[in-house]
Parts: structure tokens; sequence; C-alpha cells
């Protein structure tokens, strides 16, 4: 019993460390030092060893002793093992060993003869494994983004792998990508039409947002039940079946190439949601406070103004975000009825700039970054809020 | 006294619904009505515009002196296939300046030129002419003369608004484009970028739901790809993934892991021999598949957690009491308590991915079999500019969708109000 658990206890630690170890590899690869080989079977054997040793050895010594001498001996023996590599990496190997014998804390000789241990064992490092995992994969395209838009398109197909920065070289050239999209590409422009359009989006949702989700929380009228259902239904249907007729009917009102029909379709096809959202916090406001809002004579413009504005900001801050994000990250309308570089949105200036084969990667990776710094940036701040409108909004996106 | 209360509250809701439900109606109701009559005419991207008579003015000097010009008004009927009705032409001219010699259809008239036209056939051009004098010999600006613009009017027909109809459209959807294919591949994307989202999804909000450190951190990067901007997320893909240059592909290499490179969006098919077994896999559409899931796994992981963190701690700990494994809490206690959400989520996102267009079309175009329903909307409506066949397909996506949502709200609607 106590063999079994301890060799899943072994193979499965192992495995998990080989992991970290593998990511951090291709990470320093890709900072350009030359490595070709994983080495999967001699740091699984590695792992094995100092898994062992960590149990074999479990309360004698003070913890914080056992993991520093510990990863300094495997990490000194990983490094002899290894290629030549420079010190830097080692260091890394260190970090890392320090947190996988922290994380083998709970695990002695002692505890391996517990009820289910092998079951907790899997779960426990799948977990670990899950969320460097989950991590990594998530994080990875936007540290691509990111690199690829300091280097240049030569020297990336003369080493593909070779990410690292050279702070060496002054600023102004390691932002070169930078400078020309905004001198060369017009991004300032772009920026300011997008910025315009989302926020004018926002503005006129809510102006008809808010009244109409009052009237669906608070008034009875005929067809009420109707128009709830129908907001669902709407804003299940695409984006996709509305283009051919929006495009004709654009085209011959004149409206292609407008901010203005861009902000008129955003606010008509995110309003069923914020609509949605809205009237439900409505409804969990008390009717009592709007009752004494009427005794004081309040019409109803008055009562939206005076107490339901105020009291559900939380709420609206939500739908403003979310619609704010809808509209900035829009792309079919944009694609569809703006041709002309003079009215373009910044997702369809990088599609545009993308359309020419001769653009340099670097400057399509400058664009990305600043189309998504502004939305990540707005979401790590306002994430409390966003969370709640991503989880209301969500039959729409 | 309530009877006037209530229509005054009935009167006051229509108020503040209706500019909500007028607009709505418009941009999104109509187009989908808009489409069944678009789909049942022989259209193209061409016919839509409106023919309309333009001019070019062009102003020449005759004399030395420019008191008297010559205005050269280049015409033209903006269509080339379409005929214009009764053009009339008028423009105006600042005091004292008069015509010479003016053209048999124009009349003079109070500091005004019209003239009549008649009608344009299409692609009509002509180059018409005006010399006009000041009565006083003084010289004329040409900037004022320039700056006053022709107008023009004309009838033409609106060619969506004819009454001329056929079937061909419908015909060439199911009989001609490899119908059955296209369905296929949708109901594949569809159905994989679903499944795919939602195991990951679970996956990741059992991982955040455990005591672990930084949880509020790690929600916040797992939402990353679904709050992201597509078209920035897409050529990111696109590069990683480049079978000259692209990292991926670079790394594999490098590790000696394949030898050579993969054009991970550009094969239709991979063989692949598993235990001697060889079969086909759609490459292209994999990795497209791959690509949803890793943009909206976040959505589904957001709802699981969520349900994740209501379910009552004492079940847990009466399980454990029970002497339960990690395994049978997961089985007996967890899976039942998300199966409603996730039943909602499978529906919410396979009506979703059923619809996606933005992320095939900037991943690969629709090209090397990963061709859907909408990315054919777009080809046929704007890529061989027939728009009535571009209808015609969105009517097929719109019938498919009512059906899936008549199953959903049979089936789940009632659960939906449980959540």
């Amino acid at each position: 019993m106590k063999f079994k658990s301890l060799t899943i206890f072994l193979i499965i630690s192992s495995f998990f460390l080989t992991c970290i170890l593998s990511i951090w590899k291709i990470m320093s690869t890709l900072q350009g030092l030359n490595f070709n080989n994983l080495n999967i079977s001699t740091v699984f054997s590695v792992g094995i060893l100092l898994s062992l040793s960590f149990v074999l050895i479990g309360n004698k010594i003070n913890h914080l002793i056992k993991i520093f001498s510990l990863s300094f001996l495997f990490s000194t023996l990983y490094s002899y093992l290894n290629e030549a590599s420079p010190y830097w990496y080692i260091l890394g190997v260190f970090l890392i060993f320090l947190f996988f014998t922290n994380k083998l804390k709970k695990y002695s000789m002692k505890s391996l003869k517990e009820d289910f241990i092998s079951e907790k064992i899997i779960f426990d490092f799948i977990t670990l494994f899950g969320i460097v995992f989950f991590a990594f994969v998530i994080l990875f395209p936007f540290y691509i983004m990111l690199v690829t838009s300091f280097k240049t398109q030569i020297a990336l197909l003369v080493n593909p792998l070779d990410f690292s920065l050279d702070f060496s070289k002054n600023l102004t050239e390691l932002f070169k990508s930078y400078f020309v999209i905004f001198e060369t590409y017009n991004f300032g422009r772009y920026i300011l039409i997008s910025s315009a359009v989302s926020i004018g989006t926002v503005i006129v949702t809510l102006l008809f947002a808010i009244p109409a989700a009052y009237a669906v929380a608070r008034l009875n009228f005929f067809g009420k039940n109707f128009l709830s259902t129908s907001i669902l239904i709407i804003y299940m249907f695409p984006a996709i079946v509305l283009v051919i007729p929006l495009y004709t009917l654009f085209s011959q009102l004149g409206l292609r190439n407008s901010i203005f029909g861009l902000l008129i379709v955003y606010t008509a096809t995110t309003l069923p949601v914020a609509i949605y959202m809205l009237q439900g916090y409505f409804k969990s406001i008390p009717k009592e406070i709007e009752d004494a809002g009427i005794m004081d004579g309040q019409n109803w413009f008055g009562i939206i103004l005076k107490i339901i504005i105020p009291l559900s900001l939380p709420a609206i801050t939500s739908v403003a975000l979310y619609v704010f994000m809808i509209a900035w990250n829009e792309f079919l309308f944009s694609l569809m009825f703006l041709d002309s570089p003079k009215s373009f949105t910044l997702s369809r200036a990088i599609q545009y700039l993308s359309g020419d084969a001769e653009t340099p990667r670097q400057y399509l990776m400058a664009g990305s970054v600043v189309v998504t710094v502004p939305v990540l940036l707005i979401f790590i701040y306002f994430e409390k809020y966003l969370v709640s409108g991503l989880t209301a909004g969500s039959v729409k996106e | 006294m309530s009877d006037s209360l209530s229509k005054l509250e009935k009167r006051t809701a229509y108020t503040l619904v209706l500019p909500a439900v007028l607009l709505v109606f418009a941009i999104v109701l109509f187009p989908i009505f808009a489409n069944i009559w678009i789909s049942f005419k022989d259209i193209e991207l061409k016919d839509i515009r409106i023919p309309e008579p333009r001019s070019k003015k062009i102003i020449k000097s005759i004399s030395e002196n420019q008191s008297e010009l010559k205005i050269i008004y280049k015409l033209r009927n903006s269509s080339l296939i379409q005929e214009i009705k009764n053009v009339q032409f008028q423009d105006k001219f600042p005091k004292d300046i008069s015509p010479i010699n003016l053209d048999s259809r124009c009349d003079f008239k109070s500091k005004k030129v019209i003239c009549n036209f008649g009608n344009w056939e299409a692609k009509y051009r002509e180059t018409f002419e005006i010399s006009i004098k000041n009565n006083n010999g003084e010289t004329i600006d040409k900037k004022i003369i320039k700056s006053q613009k022709p107008i023009l009017t004309g009838k033409a027909d609106n060619p969506l608004l004819t009454t001329n109809f056929t079937l061909e459209n419908f015909k060439k959807v199911f009989f001609e484009n490899n119908f059955v294919a296209l369905l296929l591949t949708t109901f594949y994307f569809t159905f994989f970028g679903t499944v795919g989202a939602i195991i990951f999804g679970i996956l990741a909000a059992q991982l955040v739901n455990q005591n672990i450190q930084g949880r509020t951190y790690m929600r916040g990067i797992l939402l990353f790809p679904y709050v992201g901007p597509v078209v920035a997320l897409a050529y990111t893909w696109t590069l990683l993934l480049d079978p000259n240059s692209g990292t991926l592909n670079a790394l594999l290499v490098n590790f000696d892991i394949i030898e050579k490179p993969i054009n991970l969006l550009g094969q239709k098919y991979i063989t692949i021999s598993i235990i001697g077994f060889e079969f086909k896999l759609r490459l292209a559409l994999t990795t497209v598949i791959f690509f949803e899931i890793w943009r909206y796994f976040p959505l589904a992981f957001l709802f699981i957690l969520a349900r994740l963190q209501a379910i009552p701690q004492t079940l847990y700990e009466a399980a454990d009491v029970d002497g339960a494994s990690p395994m049978q809490k997961f089985i007996h206690i967890t899976l039942p308590q998300i199966t409603a959400i996730i039943s909602i989520l499978f529906m919410i996102r396979f009506i979703w991915n059923f619809n996606k267009f933005e992320d095939i079309f900037l991943l690969t175009g629709g090209a090397s079999g990963t061709r859907t329903l909408p990315i054919n909307v777009y080809q046929q409506g704007f890529a061989v500019s027939d728009i009535g066949m571009g209808s015609a397909v969105s009517i097929v996506i719109v019938m498919l969708l009512l059906s899936f949502m008549v199953i959903y709200f049979r089936l789940i609607g009632k659960r939906a109000n449980e959540v």
C-alpha cells in the first residue's frame, strides 16, 4: 500500500517538475539560448531522486534548510547533466526547485499511509499542473504579441526563436514599430475613432436602455411579457445574418463609411443585453423608495433620474463597461461598413494592414498591442464589475 | 381613479420603451425580414447602388481680361446597367453674369441655368459646356463659380424594390455549392468547439475553486482571451502558427519533435497513424477549433465557477465524514450540481459557435476546409458579389437557428428559470 502510493507520488511529482522545467527551457530558448534538447528523461530522473530524497529526509531537519539545501544540490546536479548554460538560467532552475520542494511540504513517509492518498496526490498535482498549464497557454500568445512588436522582421526571419530584447539600443530604436504605426499608418486617428464610437455607443445605449429597462421592470403595460421574451430571442440572433440587408440599406442611405452608421448598429445590437441586465437590477431595488418619490410629486423622469440611477450605479457601470468592450472589440460590422481608411476603427485598421503581405509583422503586432492594452487595462481595473456584466450578458458577446 | 392611473402608467411605459424598441426593430428585426426579400431576388453587389446622374465642373478662361469664362461639365450616369429617366440639371450663378449661346435644352431664369436632359441610358457620358460673361465687363471670380455645385436630379428604379423574384438562389445554395460538406464542417466546428470549451471550462473552474494562492489573479488571467479583441488575438495566433518562421513550428523543429514545419492553418488534411490505423484529420479545421476553445472556454469557466462557489460546503464536509475519495466527491456532489448550468452553456455556446464568423475569417479566410455557413454568407455576398445568394445562405442560418431555439426552450427553458 505504502509502496504503491510512494510510486504514484514519485511519478506524478516528477512529471510536474518536468513540465515546469520544460516550460522554463522553452522560455529561455526564446531568449536566444541555444538548447536543442528538452532532456525529458534526465529531468524526470532528477525529479524522482529529488522527491525521493525529500520524503526520505522527512522531518529530520528544518523545512527551510531542507528545501534550500536540496534545491542547491539538485540544481548543481542539473547543470552538470545539462548543456552549458548561463547563470541566470541556472538561477531560474534553482528557484523552480525551491518552489517545487516547498509544494512537497505536506508529504512524508507518514502521510503516504493516509486513506485515498494516491487520489489526493493526483488531484493536488493535477491542480498545480493545471494552473501552470492554463497560465502558460493563455499568456504565451500575449507574450509573443508583445515581444514581436519590439523585434524586426529580418531578425525574426534569421532566428525565429530569438525574442530577446536588446536594451543597449536606444529607446526610439526599440519602440520603432510604435512610432511607425502612429506616424505612417495614422494609428492616432484610428484610436480616436475607436474611442469615439465606443464611448458614443455606451452613452446612446444607456440613454435608450435605462428608461426601457425601468418600464420593463416596474410598469404594467400590454405586451410586456412578449417584450421580455423577445429581448432574449433577439440577442441570440447573430450579426452575420444582419450584414447583407444592413449593407444594402446603408449603401443606399449613404451611411456606409460613417461613424454614425456604425454607432447606430452597435447601439441596436447591444441594447437587448443592456435592457436585460438593467431590468434585472432595477427589479431588486425596493419599490417603497420609489413610492416615497411619487409621494413627493416626482414624475417618472424624476424617479429615474433621482432615485433609480443613483441606486443602480454599480449595474450601470457594468453595463457601460460591457458595452464599451463589445464596441471596442467589434470587427464584423466595421469590416463590412468601412472601406475608406479615413473612417477605420482600430480593429479594421489592423485587418487592413494585414491585407498587405508586405507589412512587416512587428507593425501588425504593435497595432495589436495598441488595440489590446486598453481593454485589458480596463478589464483588470474594473474586473469585479466586468465579471458580473459578463455573467449577465453572456448570452450575447 | 385607478383606471386613469393605469392608463397613465401604460402611456408612460410606451414612451419609455418605444425608442429602444424602434431602434432594435429597425436594425435587428427588419434586416432578418429583408433577408427573405433579397434572397428571392437575382441581385448583385453592383446593383444595390441607386443610379444617379453625376457631374464634374471644370472652369476655363476664354478672354484675356477674364470677363468671359467657359465652364465644362462632365456628365455621366453612375450606373453601368440602368437607365435614369428625366434628368434635370440646375446651376446657379452670381448676379450680373449671363450665359452666351446657351444649349437648346436649357433655359436661363433668375440667375439659374436649368436644363432638361431627358433620359440617360446606362454608361451615358456627355461633356456639356456653358460659356458665361460678366455684363459689366469685370473679372469673374473663378473660385465663386467653382464653389457652386450643380444640382442633378433624375428618376431611376431601385433594383431592390422591383418585383422580379426567383428561386435560383436557393437552388444554388442547396444543389451547387456542396451544401452537405458545408453543413458538416459547420457542425464539426460548432460541436467540438462547444464541447471543448465546456470541458476546459470545468477543469479551469475546478482548479480555481480550490484554496490556492492568488486565485483572483488566476480568474482575471483566465478571462484574457475572452475579453481581448479578436483581431489582435487571431493575428497573434496566425504568426505563432506560421509554417515559415512561426514560433511554434520553430520550437518543435528545434527540439526535434517534428522534422518539417507543419502548416497548421493552411493544410486541409493530415494523416495520422495510431497503432497501425491510419486516419485523416481535418488539420486546419482542428486548429481553428482549438483557437475557438482557447478563446471561449473562459466564459464556460466563469459560469461554472460561479455555480461551484454556490455549492454548500457542508455537502463536502458530510462526504468527508463518510470517507469519500476526491473522485467520488467530484462525481457525486460537484457534477450533479453543475449539470444544469452546463446544459444551458452548451446551448448558448452551440448557437454562438454556429454563427461564428470573425475567428475563422481572420485565421484562414475560410480556406483549407474551414468554410462554415457564416463564412459562406460573406463569400457569396461580398467575394462573389452575389447579394441574393448571400441572403439565401443567411435565411438557411436563421431557419436552423430557429429550430435550435425551439429545442432550447422546450428542453432547457424550464431549467433556466431554476438556476
